[in-house]
């Protein structure tokens, strides 16, 4: 049988980054539980839009897990209830007829809420020039035999190249540290051959970058694997803080 | 200077210095279990470490890797927070795999501050101090004889509870600690990572049962 659910939806409301904001309350009726959460906002807005009133503005894309654009702290999560799932791979059925749902913004001084549950997250990008490339033209993909990755090393590559940069590391940490994303992105090149020559280069450029874009510094509290819905795992800030200290040694 | 101005850098200075007061506590908790098998011995370590210049060069030693320690814990704490932004969540969860000492070492730490200043007022004053300057009859006892300052001081039950809520506070900041410091030393991954917990674990209950003991058997020692 399917749930059919009615809740109330306590959303964040803002004009720009300099506005004081607030949170708005909705009544939702009869929503399906094969809804998507961001079906759901649709509904509310179309609602919105039909009564004559503002919509509510939250980033969104591809909406199948991939893109990292959705965002939204749910009920004291970012990306909800759900682990391993981005806000775009939860459905109402994880939700109870008559619930209240939270739902506000990344908020950390490194991503200003543009407006409503929309943030600005191009210090990512700017993290991502400072040095999240390998400068050398590796060319078409060559003979996978030519240059041998062990399977451990291409496995952990992977893992760190699933973060998609949605930001929930520096939404779930106390302390406004994007160190699961940038080990991440330094990881996965760290870890390949073609990566490696510039390993040292890059972590220093990233993460000083990322201490110029006033992040904060990493306490390890662990908050950011758990919340990651690509579960990235801290071991990169480990290999990024190795990649890190063994760079300024060398200096 | 990549210490100071790099978030890494930032925490490793807070790693080296938080690891290098393990080791002390490691030494002070080996020195007070003398006291249990004898009182004699112990005294003879006191009078060892008084007011010698070797005790005193490290002393200072100590003192700054405390300072360092402390002074980077408030300003890493106060960019963390300027980091998190003004706006709070109105709600928040805490995941299940985070563990509460990490979301508290600032305070857990400044109760280890309280309790050290007691501890100086206890004993090093009465002890090391009263040698430096000179004067001897700054305590009850002669400035060597520790173990009757232990003897004293754990026969008030209220001294015993407050060791042992600091000795808690301390067991909690040292269980974060230790596998953290590894962390940001970058000797971790996937399989240390668990290895080092256990091993940071293991390793903080027993200096600070090594504490307690001394702690809980004077008291009992003070009721026969």
């Amino acid at each position: 049988m399917e749930k059919i659910i009615s809740f109330t939806l306590k959303i964040w409301r803002q004009n720009g980054p300099k506005d004081k904001g607030h949170f708005d309350t909705f009544q939702m009726k009869d929503i399906p539980g094969d809804t998507s959460f961001l079906e759901m906002l649709d509904i509310l807005n179309e609602q919105l839009v039909s009564e004559g009133k503002e919509p509510v503005v939250f980033d969104h894309d591809c909406r199948e897990g991939i893109c990292g654009m959705c965002s939204l702290y749910i009920n004291g999560h970012p990306h909800g209830p759900a682990t391993g799932a981005t806000t775009c791979q939860i459905y109402m059925r994880r939700f109870n007829d008559g619930d209240t749902i939270t739902v506000e913004p990344w908020r950390s001084a490194g991503f200003p809420v543009i407006k409503d549950l929309m943030v600005d997250r191009s210090a990512y990008d700017k993290i991502m020039q400072a040095g999240g490339y390998v400068s050398v033209n590796t060319g078409a993909a060559q003979d996978a035999n030519a240059i041998l990755i062990p399977k451990t090393a291409a496995d952990e590559a992977m893992d760190a190249a699933s973060c998609i940069g949605c930001g929930a590391c520096v939404a779930a940490c106390k302390n406004g540290s994007a160190m699961l994303f940038v080990s991440a992105k330094v990881s996965q090149l760290a870890l390949l051959p073609q990566g490696k020559s510039e390993a040292a280069r890059r972590a220093k450029a990233m993460l000083a970058k990322m201490d110029e874009l006033g992040f904060g510094n990493c306490t390890n509290t662990r908050a950011c694997e758990a919340e990651c819905p690509k579960n990235v795992s801290i071991s990169n800030i480990a290999r990024l803080n190795r990649e890190f200290i063994k760079a300024k040694l060398k200096d | 200077m990549w210490l100071s101005n790099s978030s890494i850098g930032r925490k490793v200075v807070m790693s080296v210095t938080g690891v290098a007061l393990v080791l002390f506590l490691t030494f002070h908790m080996s020195m007070n279990l003398v006291a249990l098998f004898s009182e004699d011995a112990y005294n003879m370590v006191c009078e060892f470490l008084g007011a010698n210049w070797y005790a005193l060069v490290a002393t200072v030693a100590l003192a700054a890797l405390f300072v360092i320690h402390i002074i980077y814990a408030f300003w890493l704490t106060m960019l963390n927070r300027k980091a998190r932004g003004s706006e709070r969540y109105a709600v928040s969860q805490k995941p299940k795999s985070v563990e509460w000492a990490s979301q508290n070492m600032l305070v857990l730490g400044i109760v280890v501050i309280l309790g050290l200043l007691l501890h100086f007022a206890n004993f090093w004053y009465k002890m090391q101090f009263a040698e430096i300057i000179g004067d001897h009859f700054l305590g009850e006892f002669g400035p060597t004889d520790g173990a009757a300052y232990i003897a004293y001081t754990f026969g008030c039950p209220v001294y015993v509870v407050i060791y042992l809520v600091w000795l808690l506070a301390l067991w909690f900041h040292l269980t974060h600690g230790f596998w953290s410091a590894m962390q940001t030393f970058g000797w971790s991954n996937k399989i240390w990572f668990e290895r080092w917990r256990i091993i940071g674990n293991v390793y903080s209950t027993l200096v600070v049962l090594g504490f307690a003991v001394v702690v809980v058997v004077y008291f009992f020692k003070s009721l026969c």
